[in-house]
This record gives C-alpha cells, sequence and structure tokens, in this order.
C-alpha cells in the first residue's frame, strides 16, 4: 500500500542570522521523489498550513532534501513554527517536488540572488558549475552574517560576488549585468522590489533571457488532515479516505479500474477527473493553472480539501 | 555453481553460459528468464562479461537509481566510455542528469496525458474507420500489419508532423535501432546494409520546415524558441519521438491483440466493460514486455545482493522476466484483466520512464474500443510467427478470424 507521504526532520541547524536548514528523510529511508534544480517542494505542518521551500541540497543524494528556513517576523506563523516548535523526528506532510523555475541549457549564465532567495540557485550553480558552464553569482543580503551559505559559496572564488548592504549597498545590477552577452541566461530570486530592478536592468536583452522565482506566500490555505469523501459518479458510491490512505489505494480497493505505475506523483499515470470538490493536488504534473482549474488530480498522492470529491469514475 | 566470498566482501554471483541473443532465446525467452530469477538476484553473464538482473525488486531498484545506474554510457552491451557509439547519442534515452532534465522536461510536457486530449476523439475516429476498413478486406485478417503496424503508423507520424512520403521507413529504422542495443550479431549484420539510408531520412524529418506547425515536432522547437532547449538539441529530441514511438507500441499492439486471440474470456470481458482496455493494454504490455532488456552502466561498485558490481560494468535489466516474476505477481503467466497490472516496469520506471507512455495508451484504447465495438470474437486462424529482435518482443505475423457482431 502507498502511504500518504510525510517526511521526517533529521536535522535542524542554523545556517545563517535568522536562517535555519532542515534535512528531512522518508521515515522508512526509501529513495525521496527525484529532482531538478529550481525545484520546490509543498511543506505541509502539522496544523495543515503549507509553505513551499526550494530544494537546495545535493541530487545525488537520493535520500534526503535539504531546505533552508527564514524566519519571517511579518509572516503568518509557519517559519516561526519551523524555527521553534519543530523538533528533530517530527513528521512533515509532502507535496512535489515541482519545478517552476528550471536551468535551461546554456554556456553561460548570470545569477542573482537576494536573501534566502539564494535557496533555488545553490543547486543550479552546482550544476552549471559541473557542466564547465561560464556563471556568475550576485548575492545581496543585510549583512555578512546574513548570507546563508555565503561561505560555501565563497569557495567558488571570483566568479561569487557576496554584497552584504551594510558594506556596499544596494546591489550593482548594471555593473554585473555588463557581463552580459548573447547567449546568457540571468536567474534571479529574491524580494518583490529586487526582481522589478533586475527586470528594468533587462530590459534591452532578448526575450526568454530573463528568469525569475518570486517568494510569494502561498496562496492556498490550509490542507485537512481529517478524513475526506469520495464519491464515484457513475456508480453512485461513497468512499471514506482515511488520513493514512492514498485515494488511490481506496478506490482501488473499492474495485475502480484505475491504473498507476510511479505512485509519486510524477508520472501522470492515475489521473481522474473531479467533477465536483476542490483537490488538495500535491503531484509534480500540473502546472499552476491547472492546479487552479481543480478539474483533474493523481490518485497516487493528491488528496482533498473539501469534505467530498466527486470524480468521474 | 556454489556461490564463493571473495576477499572485498562480495559475493561471487552466479555465472550463466547463456546467450540471451540467440534466436532460441529470442522466440521463447521464458525458460532463460525463469532459471535466471532462480539463479540469484544477479546473474553473470560470462559470454558478454556482463550482470544481469532479472528478478523485480533488482530490476526496479536499478531503473529508479539513475545515480549508480548511469544510460549515458549507452543503454544497449556497447559501452560508450570505451566505444564510440554508432548514432549521435539520444538525449533522452542515452542521457543523466543533469543533460537530461531540459529535453525531459520539455517532451514531458509536449506528450503528456495533459497534452493528448485534444487528440482523443480524432484518434477513435481513425480508429473505428480502420477496423471498419480492415473488417471490409474479408474475415481473416493477419493482425500485425493491419492493425498492429497500420493504426500508429496512420496516427502518431501526423502526431509528430512529419509529412506522409517515407513513412515506411520508420519500422526498418526503429527495427535496426533496437537491434543495436544488443551484440553485434546477425540481426544487427542484417540491418547494417540499410541504416545509413534511413538514417539521413529520419534526421531529415526532424528539421523545423519539415515539421507541421501544429505537431509535437513543432512543440520542440517552439521550446527552443523559448530557450528551454537548444537550437542543436530540437533534432535531436524529435528524433527521440520518431525512434522509440512506433516499433515499440505496434509490438504492445501486436502483444494485445494476441493476448486476445489466445483468451477469448478476457475478450468477452473487455466487450462486456470497454473502459477497460486502458487496463487490457497494461496487462499486455506487462505480459509480453515489448521492450524485453535494457542495459545501465555501474558508475560506482555497486552492491545487488551480496554482490558487488564493478564501477564500469554493464548492467543488463530483463524488464519481461520482472514482469513475469512471480515473487511480485500472482500467476505471472495468466493474461487477466482482473489483475492491476500498475507498477510493471515494461515501461520502464523513474526518470527515463517511456516518455510516450501516455501516447501508446491512448493508441491502445482508441483501437481496441473501436474492435470491441464491431468484433465478437478474435479466433486463431492459422500459425502464428515472431519476429526476432535484440530488444523487442515483437510479431511477424498473428492469422485471425475477426467475428463480426
Amino acid at each position: 500500500m502507498a502511504e500518504t507521504r510525510s517526511l521526517r526532520v533529521t536535522g535542524k541547524e542554523p545556517v545563517a542570522d535568522g536562517v535555519v536548514a532542515l534535512t528531512l528523510a522518508d521515515p522508512g529511508g526509501a529513495r525521496l521523489p527525484d529532482w531538478t534544480p529550481g525545484a520546490h517542494i509543498d511543506l505541509i505542518l502539522p496544523n495543515g498550513s503549507v509553505r513551499q521551500y526550494s530544494l537546495c541540497g545535493d541530487r545525488w543524494d537520493a535520500y534526503t532534501y535539504t531546505i533552508a528556513v527564514l524566519r519571517e517576523t511579518n509572516g503568518r506563523g509557519g517559519s516561526a513554527y519551523i524555527h521553534q516548535d519543530l523538533d528533530l523526528g517530527e513528521a512533515v506532510g509532502l507535496g512535489g517536488p515541482r519545478n517552476n523555475f528550471p536551468l535551461v541549457p546554456a554556456e553561460r549564465y548570470l545569477f542573482i540572488a537576494g536573501g534566502i532567495g539564494i535557496t533555488p540557485l545553490l543547486p543550479m550553480i552546482a550544476q552549471a558549475d559541473l557542466l564547465g558552464a561560464d556563471w556568475r553569482l550576485l548575492y545581496g543580503g543585510r549583512r555578512t552574517a546574513s548570507l546563508a551559505f555565503g561561505h560555501d559559496l565563497a569557495g567558488y572564488g571570483a566568479r561569487v560576488h557576496l554584497r552584504p548592504e551594510d558594506r556596499y549597498g544596494l546591489l550593482d545590477l548594471p555593473g554585473f549585468l555588463a557581463a552580459w552577452q548573447p547567449g546568457t541566461r540571468v536567474y534571479a530570486c529574491g524580494p518583490a522590489p529586487l526582481l522589478a530592478a533586475v527586470e528594468r536592468a533587462c530590459t534591452g536583452f532578448p526575450p526568454h533571457t530573463l528568469r525569475t522565482e518570486r517568494f510569494a506566500a502561498a496562496l492556498t490555505g490550509p490542507v485537512r488532515s481529517m478524513p475526506f469523501e469520495i464519491e464515484l459518479a457513475r456508480s453512485k458510491t461513497v468512499l471514506t479516505v482515511p488520513a493514512d490512505s492514498s485515494v488511490l489505494d481506496v478506490i482501488t480497493a473499492a474495485g475502480a479500474d484505475v491504473l498507476s505505475s510511479c505512485r509519486q506523483g510524477v508520472c501522470g499515470t492515475c489521473e481522474i477527473i473531479v467533477l465536483a470538490g476542490e483537490p488538495d493536488h500535491r503531484d509534480s504534473v500540473l502546472d499552476d493553472t491547472e492546479r487552479a482549474a481543480g478539474a483533474c488530480m493523481f490518485a497516487c498522492v493528491s488528496r482533498s480539501r473539501s469534505d467530498r470529491l466527486v470524480i468521474d469514475l | 555453481m556454489k556461490p564463493l566470498t571473495t576477499g572485498a566482501g562480495s559475493v561471487q554471483p552466479p555465472t550463466s553460459l547463456a546467450d540471451p541473443f540467440d534466436h532460441g532465446n529470442l522466440e521463447d525467452p521464458g525458460p532463460l528468464h525463469e532459471s535466471l530469477r532462480a539463479a540469484g538476484p544477479v546473474v553473470h553473464l560470462s559470454r558478454y562479461d556482463t550482470y544481469a538482473l532479472a528478478r523485480y525488486e533488482q530490476v526496479h531498484a536499478a531503473l529508479t537509481d539513475w545515480q549508480r545506474f548511469q544510460s549515458a554510457a549507452g543503454v544497449g552491451l556497447s559501452n560508450f566510455r570505451y566505444e564510440e557509439p554508432w548514432r549521435p547519442p539520444s538525449l533522452l534515452l542515452e542521457a543523466d542528469p543533469p543533460r537530461h532534465d531540459a529535453p525531459r522536461r520539455v517532451l514531458s510536457a509536449i506528450v503528456g496525458p495533459r497534452s493528448l486530449h485534444r487528440l482523443r476523439a480524432k484518434w477513435a475516429a481513425d480508429a473505428a474507420g480502420l477496423v471498419d476498413r480492415v473488417l471490409g478486406t474479408g474475415d481473416v485478417v493477419d493482425v500485425v500489419p493491419a492493425l498492429a503496424e497500420a493504426f500508429p503508423l496512420r496516427v502518431f507520424p501526423g502526431a509528430v508532423g512529419i509529412p506522409a512520403d517515407g513513412r515506411e521507413n520508420l519500422l526498418p529504422y526503429g527495427d535496426h535501432l533496437f537491434n543495436a542495443f544488443g551484440p553485434p550479431n546477425d540481426l544487427v549484420a542484417a540491418g547494417a546494409g540499410r541504416i545509413a539510408g534511413l538514417s539521413a531520412w529520419v534526421n531529415g524529418q526532424c528539421a523545423r520546415d519539415r515539421l507541421a506547425p501544429d505537431g509535437f515536432g513543432a512543440a520542440v522547437w517552439a521550446a527552443a524558441d523559448r530557450g528551454d532547449l537548444t537550437h542543436e538539441q530540437a533534432p535531436l529530441v524529435v528524433r527521440s519521438l520518431l525512434s522509440a514511438g512506433v516499433d515499440t507500441t505496434v509490438h504492445g499492439l501486436s502483444a494485445v491483440l494476441y493476448a486476445f486471440a489466445t483468451h477469448p474470456d478476457q475478450w468477452e470481458r473487455l466487450r462486456e466493460q470497454p473502459s477497460l482496455a486502458r487496463v487490457a493494454f497494461d496487462e499486455a504490455v506487462r505480459w509480453e514486455s515489448p521492450v524485453q532488456t535494457f542495459f545501465r552502466t555501474a558508475t560506482t561498485d555497486v552492491r545487488v545482493g551480496g554482490t558487488v558490481i564493478p564501477d564500469g560494468a554493464k548492467i543488463l535489466m530483463f524488464l519481461g522476466a520482472a514482469n513475469r516474476d512471480p515473487r511480485r505477481w500472482t500467476a505471472p503467466d495468466r493474461f487477466d484483466l482482473s489483475r492491476d497490472p500498475s507498477g510493471h516496469v515494461g515501461f520502464g520506471m523513474g526518470i527515463h520512464q517511456c516518455v510516450g507512455q501516455h501516447i501508446a495508451r491512448l493508441e491502445a484504447e482508441s483501437l481496441l474500443t473501436a474492435l470491441a465495438r464491431r468484433v465478437s470474437r478474435i479466433e486463431p486462424a492459422g500459425p502464428v510467427a515472431r519476429h526476432h529482435n535484440n530488444t523487442l518482443r515483437a510479431w511477424h505475423s498473428i492469422p485471425v478470424r475477426l467475428h463480426r457482431k
């Protein structure tokens, strides 16, 4: 039987002022779903709230995920909970990984990070370096002590420009982007004012040169950890999905002929059509528009936000 | 042979002298598969100095562990660390992360389940038209050319967007490509004479100006225009569609048609419940495993069971044997629509899992649904003949009598 997916906190350590890195692993020691640089996961906290964090570890390690969490003083409580209350050994729910910010092939990259926006760029930088691409990083933050992973990045030498604001002032974007040549891709992640400034500074470049990821609070509300009902519309059968079972297991046990394959929300085989109710998408397949439409879901990992889902089976 | 322990803490695996690629084993791989599964989790094939995995657990683990079982050194017997590939390697099948990422991402979106919905109605109508025409030619039909080859050749190249002229080149090209993953035996020699011409034709179809604007091929080029791929990668990604998308589906359709011809009770079941068409196709893919084998290469010393497979060694995964492993499947030799075939490795598993699996399922669902509507019984009508290929479990001929409703 597929379990509902959860991760266990196997490591928690401060990596900068106000930033902790979490190491997460499967409770049974299984491989975790594969991911690519730029990907994030949904972390589902014990109170049901959902937070998105970029994966910033090593994809060659199939058994752990690493994320880094900035304590947001004006946040909605998720990061404060992770900093104060989430202990080693505790379980959190998993959605994804998904990647809206993929590293595309190029010979040259210019990376720009503001604060905790460094996290999706870390595995990109490792990859660009592995492939022998010509790359540079401009990394800003308040103080040297608030630049997470700054010490590790300094090991790359002159490619990395660490620019804490208390010593350098605002980032010199035009100066950094002067290194642009045709074929260079620019990747930027950080707070909205920085991204707006990067967009302005890149206006002269060809389309598709700049790729950004915004750190916006997820617009979705908390998910449920309570059981919910699945109504099979054609047979008018109503089934209950307990908190510790997947939709796939419940509907196939009831005799529905739903094929599946990877059971990780990746391959897309177990798609089911949703006629009513609001799915809780935890797959790696659908894009944001398809998720918002809520017209289909992948039964192996996705669940329900509403009391009942009506599906076309 | 009794396992011996070496000083490094590695158990010497059992050895087999068998040639999985000889004509006897290609005609009927069952006994070889059974002996390899029985011998242990890993077996050394001395003829090719390669390590065979035939049990489901180890095949599944090797397929998903791209970190230690790499594809970029070739997924055939040839080891690209030491040997020159016969064609520029595939950017998908014969690549590892990170180079694999962008082509895979682009193609997954283009042929993913969400993108195929627009083809459903058209392919259903195409299948109904083909079935009507075949039934009009007489009651006894060789379903290999008449349906299993005809239907993919009718719908798939059009969906990619290549012109109608020359589509007959796709089958011999694919046949040679899949032979070339095996050893350089008589099957490879037989295809060698034509392959330069066939390759030139296939490569020619991958250019932007050959491709219709609404097909998968044009979508690959559009991804390159957005920078998601390089323009150098685009034709090779189109080539992957043309290489991997035809023969595999043809033999998958042959497999399900043969299964129904020999299991009339299961055909009856499908007719009563046509929504089982998808399950039926996946069960046939499990049962026959149209792609029988692929190789990987160890990126480090890898322990499988008690045996350490050395860095750089070639590993032969028997997908067909895993799909009939009694450790995983109840009564594995039975073609049975009441079984849930989910989790079979006939499409592979992990990051290299068949990117076109949803296309294959839609083709099969279209064709089986059309047949179930018109045909009450599929009855064997003469001796069947296998087609031998180093990688594919294939049919040359399956004559049947199609009983109309």
